[in-house]
């Protein structure tokens, strides 16, 4: 196996995803199949080739770095999950307990 | 529906009033949405006003450039300030953007008719729209079938008269494959040509917009309409625009079009590489100089894409944490409302590209698949350039098969993934390409060509197809739904 339950459930921690058992069996299968199709690119030998990160390179663009005032801030929070006047609330982030599995 | 040049004169004419085409829209949505559910949002009441400021327009005698009064459906993955926009993901349910996409803006400056938001898969993943997380929609030639993927909506509203033409993005053959499937006009422009401010990001080295079209004619006019720089986009080329209808020209002779050996074999539907090879017999016969040629690394295009797509997607889809906007599952603790919200709010595809691509970049990992996708990457683009020095326009079939049934590549992730092997390549060069109808299969589904030009080349990319349209009838059957 290229990939296992127990590392399908570490890559889930890493993405932020809850998985059942169920899914982690499924998507252990399913990862399995889809990292053996990879494997025919070992077939290339691609060890003088340099990478390319976009097929069109448009770099070093910037901008000047001035404030634009947004005239209706309201409308970003008027679509929060949780708003609290001008903050966004969350949940508690440190805890007593050791929340990392 | 009629093209937009006829409905141009229509209503300058003052034959009918843009409400009067906008009301035909609306009609024909809410006849035929109970069995396409092509939209997620019909937005008549917007579309109603702005066709109201059109005939206003047009009463004071003040003049109307060509897409002014035309219905046109957006993909729901472009952002449309106030109104929904869900990228077909319970995770977005209840999102509606600050602020406007920057074509979807060109577009209501051009006085175009937003007739509502057009379905996709989730997040623009899928090759057949039933990763959508609302509706499955379905393809006008035979509704037991899909559309094709990702912007199945904008396909099948374009195909059943809907709306006259629609945009649609393209990450791996988004525009391509639906446009097949449903035997309507579809164009990836190169990349950086279209601006993607606005664009929910599925995977920025690819990503593109484009049109969805009746014809090559009200592509070209669509694309003219939303090409050019904008500073809001850093990957956008600051390039002129030509006129894109200036290339509409009948004739051919001489142009060299290349025909893609690779894309002719194993996996191939019979029917469908007849019905091709008879395509370009006919461009033959028109006139073009018909070359074989060999793009060797084609066929990887394939994994190298669902590497490179799914990585780019788990960093871009990182930022639905439920934290400023969309869904929230609360929790008592920050990770795990993060990883309720994420579970909760992806659809099973989304979920399964985050984790591709999570792991093809976790540490140990990156070298012998991210960067090694990103050398093969490489050599696709060289073997294209090769080719580019030998024809105008590249040739293939756009799909392997046309459109299945729903349902029938749900089960296998892998072999849905398959019926994006002849387009994903031309996004990993960044080129521009398009699918237009050839003919049809036995069962009366619609079948595709796909034309790959040079960057920046649209103008003969839409030369060769116009020729190859006006010389043929499949643009002008329509599906009776």
């Amino acid at each position: 196996m290229i990939i296992d339950a127990d590392q399908v459930r570490k890559v889930a921690h890493l993405a932020r995803l809850e998985i059942t058992d169920t899914e982690a069996a499924q998507l252990t299968t399913q990862l399995t199949g889809i990292l053996e199709y990879f494997e025919q690119l070992r077939e290339l030998d691609v060890s003088d080739i340099a990478p390319t990160a976009r097929a069109i390179d448009v770099s070093n663009i910037t901008r000047p770095d001035e404030l634009h005032p947004y005239p209706h801030p309201e409308t970003f929070l008027v679509g929060a999950p949780n708003p609290e006047g001008d903050f966004f609330k969350v949940p508690q982030i440190i805890n007593t307990q050791d929340v990392e599995p | 529906m009629a093209s937009i040049r006829e409905l141009h004169q229509q209503l300058v004419s003052k034959e009918r009033s843009c409400t009067e085409v906008t009301e035909a829209a609306l009609a024909q949505i809410q006849q035929l949405e109970p069995k396409l559910h092509s939209f997620l949002a019909v937005t008549a009441e917007q579309a109603l006003e702005q066709a109201r400021q059109v005939d206003a327009q047009i009463a004071a005698g003040q003049p109307i450039g060509p897409l002014a009064g035309i219905p046109i459906g957006i993909k729901d993955n472009l952002c449309t300030q106030g109104i929904p926009t869900t990228c077909a993901s319970r995770i977005l349910q209840n999102f509606i953007p600050s602020y406007e996409s920057t074509v979807t803006q060109k577009l209501q400056n051009a006085g175009a008719v937003m007739v509502g938001k057009t379905n996709l898969d989730e997040f623009a993943m899928g090759s057949s729209t039933e990763n959508s997380a609302y509706q499955v929609t379905a393809n006008p030639w035979d509704i037991e079938r899909v559309p094709g993927g990702s912007s199945g909506g904008s396909a099948a509203a374009v195909a059943a008269g809907e709306c006259v033409v629609a945009l649609g993005s393209d990450t791996g053959g988004s525009i391509r494959l639906p446009a097949s499937f449903c035997g309507v006009v579809g164009l990836k422009p190169t990349y950086g040509l279209v601006s993607r401010y606005g664009l929910v990001a599925f995977a920025s080295s690819l990503d593109q917009i484009g049109p969805l079209a009746q014809s090559v004619e009200d592509a070209a006019i669509l694309l003219g309409a939303i090409a050019g720089y904008d500073p809001q986009d850093s990957t956008s080329l600051n390039v002129a625009i030509p006129d894109y209808t200036q290339s509409l020209i009948p004739d051919i002779k001489g142009k060299r079009i290349g025909v893609i050996q690779e894309t002719f074999g194993e996996g191939l539907d019979p029917v469908v590489e007849k019905t091709v090879q008879e395509a370009i017999q006919q461009l033959k016969d028109l006139g073009a100089e018909i070359k074989e040629v060999s793009c060797p690394r084609f066929r990887y295009g394939l994994p190298t894409y669902y590497i490179i797509a799914p990585s780019e997607a788990s960093a871009n889809l990182a930022r639905y944490d439920g934290v400023k906007y969309g869904f929230r599952a609360e929790a008592d603790n920050l990770l795990a409302m993060y990883k309720q919200t994420r579970s909760q709010g992806f659809g099973a595809e989304v979920k399964r590209r985050i984790m591709i691509g999570t792991y093809t970049l976790s540490a140990g990992y990156y070298d012998a698949y991210y960067l090694k996708a990103q050398k093969v990457r490489t050599l696709i683009k060289q073997d294209f350039e090769q080719a580019f020095e030998q024809v105008d326009v590249l040739v293939s079939p756009t799909a392997p098969t046309t459109a299945f049934k729903a349902g029938e590549k749900t089960t296998d992730p892998l072999t849905m993934y398959l019926s994006d092997l002849m387009t994903v390549p031309v996004n990993l060069a960044g080129l521009p390409s398009l699918s237009l109808p050839c003919g049809f299969d036995p069962q009366g589904l619609p079948i595709g060509l796909q034309m790959i030009s040079n960057v920046l080349c649209e103008g003969i990319l839409l030369q060769v197809a116009y020729a190859y349209e006006q010389a043929t009838p499949w643009h002008k059957h329509s599906p009776q739904v």
